[in-house]
């Protein structure tokens, strides 16, 4: 345990990478997710079929056959991306997917009944979406998208296998160093797990905060 | 783009992917049924067990879940070798890893199934005078596993896909095969335009073939 | 007869193969309330959501104050359904009450009586206000007002309904079964609210299935079966002396108890 206590300092850059890519990844991935995602529910049959085919296309490959395919793979095609961006690059890309599904699955539970109401009252679409479904859709969109965030962390630990020093890849170093691997795997899981159960016990608490709106 | 794809290097070694496309399916079956005694144990403690118990239990499943594989792949591989003093294969060290993994989402599928089942039927089972035990297999389980069906194929997807992560330990599943024609050839655009549509068309055509199982499963009862 | 407010001409709908409403014609006078009876299948709550087009109809025409609601016709005799903004501002003016009452759950009852005057009627926040407020209380559930749905039970949410649909002054205002989730003791908070209104003259059509409702708040009732209008006439001759044997039927079938304890 010695050995565990004095090697956190040598793991201070690699969590805060692993921070950082983790809220790229989270960030970018809400942003086009939420696009793509009232393109799937709201937009038309030709905007439908590429976003299905994507999100499911995207999250039927491994994250790691993603991260290896983006870092060593492009290159040939003439993309050349460093290590940490290949990483944003192909995390983002499947976490995406899950947003996409996610955002669908959040406003599709919003019962049709809602819209009938809303257009009785002559609200319009974009009035509809607004002010009708975003905001019930936001309650059950907030506790999955958490899980998602508290996944993308986990996933990010796969980017140490393309040489970014993130935490998975500190700890790897330290035991190169000490030759005393379980101390520093038990510590890099304890610090992996505050940061994640933290996450899915907010997910489970607004979860029971929002249950009851449902009718 | 001046990139000349040429595939005839990964066509001669595709035995290499083809044998670690049944490593991976295997792995992933032998994880699941180790997972699902694993769990069904431990969601039937969870459900009917006293409260040290279920923090017990809640505690294996929250420690599992919040942390990346990749870890517990190194963890059990690496780590416990050097503190108890023996060794064991890669693939056997990744089957106990991916089990325990697995074990740990499926408490959480089967707690939630075993919450589905509607009292009124174990009062039924009582009524006729059946003993716990017999209401246990012939009532509880049963109607269980007609709910969980769907997340058992989705778990066993997943599982599939997370045989992936393998590779690192040298197991030679699917990622492994297509790393080894990397580091021999180097056509390596090539290798994963033939790689990614391999998951995903094994994992489709196994969803939709378990899909049809259920629904099967389904109607007949 | 004044100048009709509603005016449906020769309406037919079919879902499929199944035909659910048939050439049905009819024409409410401005501060009349029409009740709908029928057995379940007959067309009739279909009839009420075409009119404010959250169904479609095939063939026919459907004016409310003048305007045809779902269509405008093109100079060829061809059809095209109105584009979302111009059905918005439709719909503003026909104001629907549901069976499910289906309030916005997010928003409190003060709220989800201001949404449409704000978004759609173009008021300020207070203004809105000052009018659900007033709306609230004649419903008698001013004190209720910032509760949210899932805090009232489903008679005061119906009641919250009425008063998110009349604080638009709708030029008609549609109830589809509105008492029909309710618990018995329920109702009769519900209907008193109904017949209020019908007293200062809202024009109202009122799809339901409680005969001495369609009777004490109506002035007029219709009977549909097999998507046909098949009766209409003042709510007394239809009810007490129906001429259709269809009509007998219904009325002898699910209504007798109902009848018999309260009286006609």
């Amino acid at each position: 345990m010695q050995a565990a206590i004095e090697s956190l300092p040598y793991l201070v850059d690699g969590l805060i990478m692993t921070l950082v890519i983790s809220f790229l990844v989270v960030s970018i991935s809400l942003v086009i997710g939420v696009v793509m995602g009232t393109g799937l529910v709201f937009g038309p049959t030709w905007l439908y079929w590429p976003i299905r085919l994507y999100s499911d296309f995207i999250r039927g490959i491994p994250i790691l056959v993603l991260i290896f395919t983006v870092y060593y793979g492009l290159p040939a095609l003439g993309l050349n991306l460093d290590n940490f961006w290949a990483a944003i690059a192909a995390l983002t890309a499947f976490k995406v997917g899950h947003v996409i599904e996610v955002f669908r699955g959040a406003v599709q539970s919003i019962h049709h009944s809602q819209t009938e109401a809303a257009k009785a009252i002559g609200l319009t679409f974009w009035q509809r979406l607004a002010f009708v479904i975003l905001p019930q859709a936001v309650r059950r969109f907030l506790p999955p998208w958490i899980n998602a965030v508290a996944d993308a962390v986990k996933g990010s630990a796969l980017v140490s296998l393309i040489g970014v020093a993130d935490l998975m890849l500190d700890i790897q170093k330290v035991i190169g160093r000490t030759y005393e691997p379980m101390p520093l795997y038990i510590l890099g899981a304890i610090i992996y797990f505050v940061i994640n159960y933290s996450l899915s016990a907010t997910s489970r608490r607004l979860e029971t905060r929002y249950s009851y709106v449902r009718e | 783009m001046d990139y000349h794809f040429n595939f005839s290097y990964i066509w001669r070694h595709f035995d290499r992917l083809w044998d670690g496309l049944i490593l991976s399916l295997e792995l992933a079956l032998i994880s699941i049924l180790i997972g699902m005694a694993i769990g069904l144990v431990l969601s039937l403690l969870y459900t009917d067990g006293g409260r040290p118990i279920r923090s017990l239990v809640l505690a294996y499943v929250e420690l599992v879940r919040n942390v990346p594989l990749l870890l517990l792949v190194y963890l059990v591989f690496y780590g416990i070798p050097s503190i108890g003093g023996f060794e064991y294969s890669a693939t056997a060290s990744f089957v106990i890893t991916l089990s325990a993994y697995a074990a740990a989402h499926l408490v959480e599928v089967f707690r939630a199934g075993l919450d589905a089942v509607p009292k009124g039927l174990l009062d039924a089972g009582k009524a006729i005078g059946l003993s716990p035990w017999q209401r246990l297999i012939h009532v509880r389980l049963p109607t269980m596993f007609r709910v969980v069906l769907p997340s058992l194929s989705n778990t066993y997807i997943s599982l599939f896909k997370d045989t992936s992560v393998a590779s690192v330990i040298a197991v030679p599943e699917l990622t492994y095969g297509a790393q080894w024609i990397n580091f021999n050839t180097f056509r390596i655009i090539e290798v994963y335009a033939v790689v990614a549509p391999m998951y995903l068309v094994t994992g489709y055509a196994i969803l939709f073939a378990l899909q049809r199982l259920e629904r099967r499963f389904v109607v007949r009862r | 007869m004044p100048q009709p407010i509603v005016e449906i001409r020769n309406v037919n709908k079919s879902f499929g193969k199944n035909i659910v409403l048939r050439d049905v014609s009819m024409e409410i006078a401005p501060g009349q309330t029409v009740s709908i009876i029928g057995p379940s299948g007959s067309g009739k709550t279909t009839l009420l959501r075409c009119i404010n087009l959250l169904e479609t109809y095939d063939k026919g025409s459907i004016k409310v104050d003048g305007v045809e609601v779902g269509y405008r016709n093109s100079g060829n005799g061809s059809r095209k359904p109105r584009g979302e903004g111009e059905l918005a501002g439709i719909r503003a003016d026909i104001g629907m009450v549901f069976q499910l009452f289906f309030l916005f759950p997010h928003l409190t009852a003060r709220q989800n009586v201001m949404l449409g005057l704000v978004k759609v009627r173009g008021k300020s926040k207070s203004e809105a206000g000052e009018i659900a407020e007033h709306w609230l209380d004649r419903v008698g559930l001013v004190d209720k007002k910032e509760s949210l749905p899932a805090e009232l039970s489903g008679g005061q949410q119906q009641r919250v309904g009425i008063a998110r649909a009349v604080a638009m002054s709708p030029k008609v205002l549609l109830l589809d079964e509105i008492t029909s989730a309710l618990d018995p003791e329920l109702v009769g908070e519900v209907l008193l609210v109904v017949k209020r209104l019908a007293e200062e003259g809202m024009t109202m059509i009122v799809v339901t299935h409680e005969m001495t409702f369609a009777r004490e708040v109506g002035d007029r009732v219709v009977f549909m079966d097999g998507g046909l209008i098949l009766e209409d006439g003042p709510s007394d001759d239809v009810l007490l002396r129906p001429s259709h044997e269809r009509l007998q039927g219904f009325l002898s079938r699910l209504n007798l108890a109902d009848i018999l304890e309260h009286g006609l």
